[in-house]
């Protein structure tokens, strides 16, 4: 049985390639199409890709595994994302993936067995003002401690994914200067023996230095 | 202590349901762009860019006016603007604020850019995660095109302006710029040789211009206020404007602020983030995501010379210096996204070190064997360190395969790997060497797998 799509997601990729000069370059958008209806990039589904796009399967495969969020096996209803980069490991990361694993029944990488959640690491998911924080799905949960994530996580498994969506998910959020009030200001430990450090006396190299993140080199 | 200043970027946050077009335009939105493409040249827009000293707010700082500068398209040929959004630097998380809060300023950006260069078309490259955003763009894009702001004839011209939103799915090596022109092709991200730069030949073989989201969403601004002005904002010559800074890590008020260029990261940290958490002792400030090596205050700035470019902060701490491209850049760090991660003295600098090197292990494309077998080592070594196996000649081990890895590849992951591996030692060694000694004690030791592959069902 080859995988089909709806008619409406059929009109949809339809529109999505008026979008570019070249076919291929709606690869991305129609695979994110097709895993939403089916859930995985199962290999019919690649199959049907390559043929709607108009490159071999093999190309597709190549795309489909380069990416973290496509998924080449099938994942429970609710795919959680935990994040483990350093902004939410400082503010306790390490204990909200610890509870997922335990309330999940299952530890990072893998499906709890009603196949409601599969449970995955993630890298920084760029919400570190809002530290700790996954993402369930479509959505982000930020500043979260284990009793609001044990609320969330029932709210999936009892009134489904848009319900806890529309109730605890969170966006970006802009601060206000909270000026350090009477408290110590930053004060710098005590200095090590060999004080004034001297400065590299070339720059850095490359004027492009790190990739990814927003580059605008 | 730092005045507030007056809001730009972030000046229409507040306003209740800010992504709706309703409630955004009586404040001004789209009326800049109007003005622009039917009162001004192209030529005119792009010198107020130039003037305003724009450094690229993605985190290498290169001068977006500059960058537009580049652009010299050949007969036939048609110019792309391409609007970075792969936000990913692990500490970095300010242009999802623009997308999810004002995303009319990114488009009506957009569209004044675009008008600029002579672009048609500009595609949003937004990380897969940032479904959420990428949700709230596209509806914002079909407000202004109900409006008559995009598509055929903006603002009644006799041109026409589209903006897509491409969607990534889940790779950080997609905001190296070559990267994501692979990506948005339908391609592995995997980086491009260079030259040549994408201004000559970008997406589709096309000149490209390649932005960051917050340098776009500033040009509305920049155009309102002229060229000048808008750079005078900022305290720092050839370093114009203001910019978003965010905090992360050990602070009260984690989060973002608007600011002028060139405060401080004491000024961030005690007058924005009110001050450590717990009051402890600040022990080490990541500055600018974290391929910017790391800050350590205890260190005084040493620029006896005159002419040297921080002699007027010798003497003082490496977080009294201002925030800039060129600052930083003297102080042997990078300002990066301006996006800070902040540590007190409970973090054990090996096991943070650790923490971001898994980071680069699991994001590496891995088409450069220095960068792919470069970046696991590195992991290898940092976890023989921290629990206890390592050997007194493992930092030499570390200092020697960063600097193999060093300009060494196509783009510069590697070099964004290894700087601050190479901080992290040059600045905190005696932490290594006892990690040497006696690894790490357990209760630091964090997170023992990398694991973000699916395992099968359970």
């Amino acid at each position: 049985m080859g995988f089909l799509l709806s008619p409406e997601r059929e009109t949809q990729v339809d529109q999505i390639l008026t979008r570019y000069p070249e076919r291929r370059a709606a690869l991305l958008p129609v695979l994110w199409i097709c895993q939403r209806q089916n859930g995985w990039i199962s290999p019919e589904v690649m199959d049907y890709v390559a043929e709607r796009i108009g490159v071999s399967t093999a190309v597709v495969k190549g795309v489909v595994t380069f990416y973290t969020m496509f998924f080449d096996e099938p994942v429970g209803e609710n795919v959680v994302w935990v994040c483990r980069t350093l902004s939410c490991d400082l503010r306790g990361g390490k204990s909200i993936q610890e509870h997922l694993e335990k309330k999940l029944g299952c530890t990072a990488g893998h499906t709890s067995s009603d196949g409601k959640f599969t449970l995955l690491k993630a890298e920084c998911l760029a919400a570190c003002g809002q530290a700790p924080m996954v993402q369930i799905n479509d959505y982000y949960y930020e500043d979260l401690d284990v009793e609001q994530l044990d609320r969330i996580i029932d709210a999936h498994a009892t009134q489904g994914a848009e319900a806890a969506a529309a109730e605890f998910s969170t966006h970006a959020r802009f601060g206000s200067p909270q000026p350090s009030q009477g408290a110590p200001k930053t004060s710098a430990p005590p200095p090590p023996s060999d004080e004034a450090v001297r400065l590299a006396s070339q720059p850095p190299p490359a004027a492009e230095t790190n990739s990814g993140g927003g580059e605008d080199a | 202590m730092t005045q507030p200043m007056k809001p730009l970027l972030t000046s229409r946050y507040g306003i209740a349901e800010s992504w709706k077009l309703a409630n955004v335009e009586p404040a001004g939105a789209y009326k800049v762009a109007r003005e622009a493409l039917t009162t001004r040249t192209p030529e005119d827009l792009k010198e107020q860019v130039k003037k305003a000293n724009i450094r690229g707010r993605g985190g290498a700082g290169f001068p977006a006016g500059v960058k537009w500068g580049f652009l010299n398209p050949g007969e036939g040929e048609q110019v792309y603007l391409v609007i970075n959004a792969d936000e990913s630097e692990p500490g970095t998380f300010k242009d999802r604020s623009i997308m999810d809060l004002d995303p009319h300023r990114l488009i009506e950006g957009a569209i004044i850019a675009c008008y600029a260069i002579g672009a048609p078309v500009a595609y949003i490259y937004v990380r897969g995660e940032l479904a959420f955003s990428i949700q709230r763009l596209e509806e914002a894009i079909a407000e202004a095109r109900a409006a008559g702001y995009l598509g055929d004839k903006p603002f009644g011209i006799d041109r026409s302006i589209e903006v897509y939103v491409h969607s990534g799915a889940g790779a950080y090596i997609c905001g190296e710029e070559t990267a994501l022109l692979n990506s948005l092709e339908g391609r592995r991200g995997e980086p491009r040789l260079k030259p040549p730069f994408p201004a000559v030949k970008g997406v589709f073989g096309m000149p490209t211009i390649v932005n960051n989201v917050e340098t776009i969403a500033a040009v509305p601004d920049i155009v309102e206020m002229g060229g000048e002005a808008w750079s005078a904002l900022g305290r720092l010559p050839g370093d114009g404007g203001a910019r978003l800074y965010g905090i992360s890590g050990h602070v009260k008020n984690p989060g973002l602020f608007e600011a002028p260029v060139g405060i401080t990261m004491r000024e961030l940290i005690d007058d924005y983030a009110g001050g450590m958490l717990g009051d402890r002792p600040l022990k080490a400030v990541i500055p600018g995501g974290s391929s910017t090596p790391v800050l350590d205050p205890r260190r005084k700035v040493d620029a006896p010379n005159e002419d040297h470019p921080l002699h007027k902060w010798h003497g003082m701490s490496e977080i009294d210096v201002p925030m800039g491209v060129d600052t930083y850049r003297a102080l042997g760090t990078m300002l990066g996204t301006c996006c800070a991660i902040v540590m007190d003295d409970t973090v054990n600098m090996v096991e943070a070190c650790r923490n971001l090197m898994r980071f680069y292990k699991h994001e590496s494309c891995g088409q450069c064997t220095p960068c792919r077998e470069g970046t696991g080592w590195l992991v290898d070594v940092l976890d023989n360190l921290v629990h206890g196996r390592g050997k007194a000649d493992d930092l030499d081990l570390l200092v020697n395969i960063s600097n193999n890895m060093m300009g060494n590849t196509i783009c510069a992951f590697a070099d964004g790997t290894a700087m601050p591996m190479l901080g992290m030692i040059q600045k905190f060694r005696e932490e290594f060497v006892e990690a040497a000694k006696a690894g790490v004690p357990e209760g630091v030791r964090h997170d023992d797998s990398v694991r973000s592959v699916i395992e099968g069902a359970a």
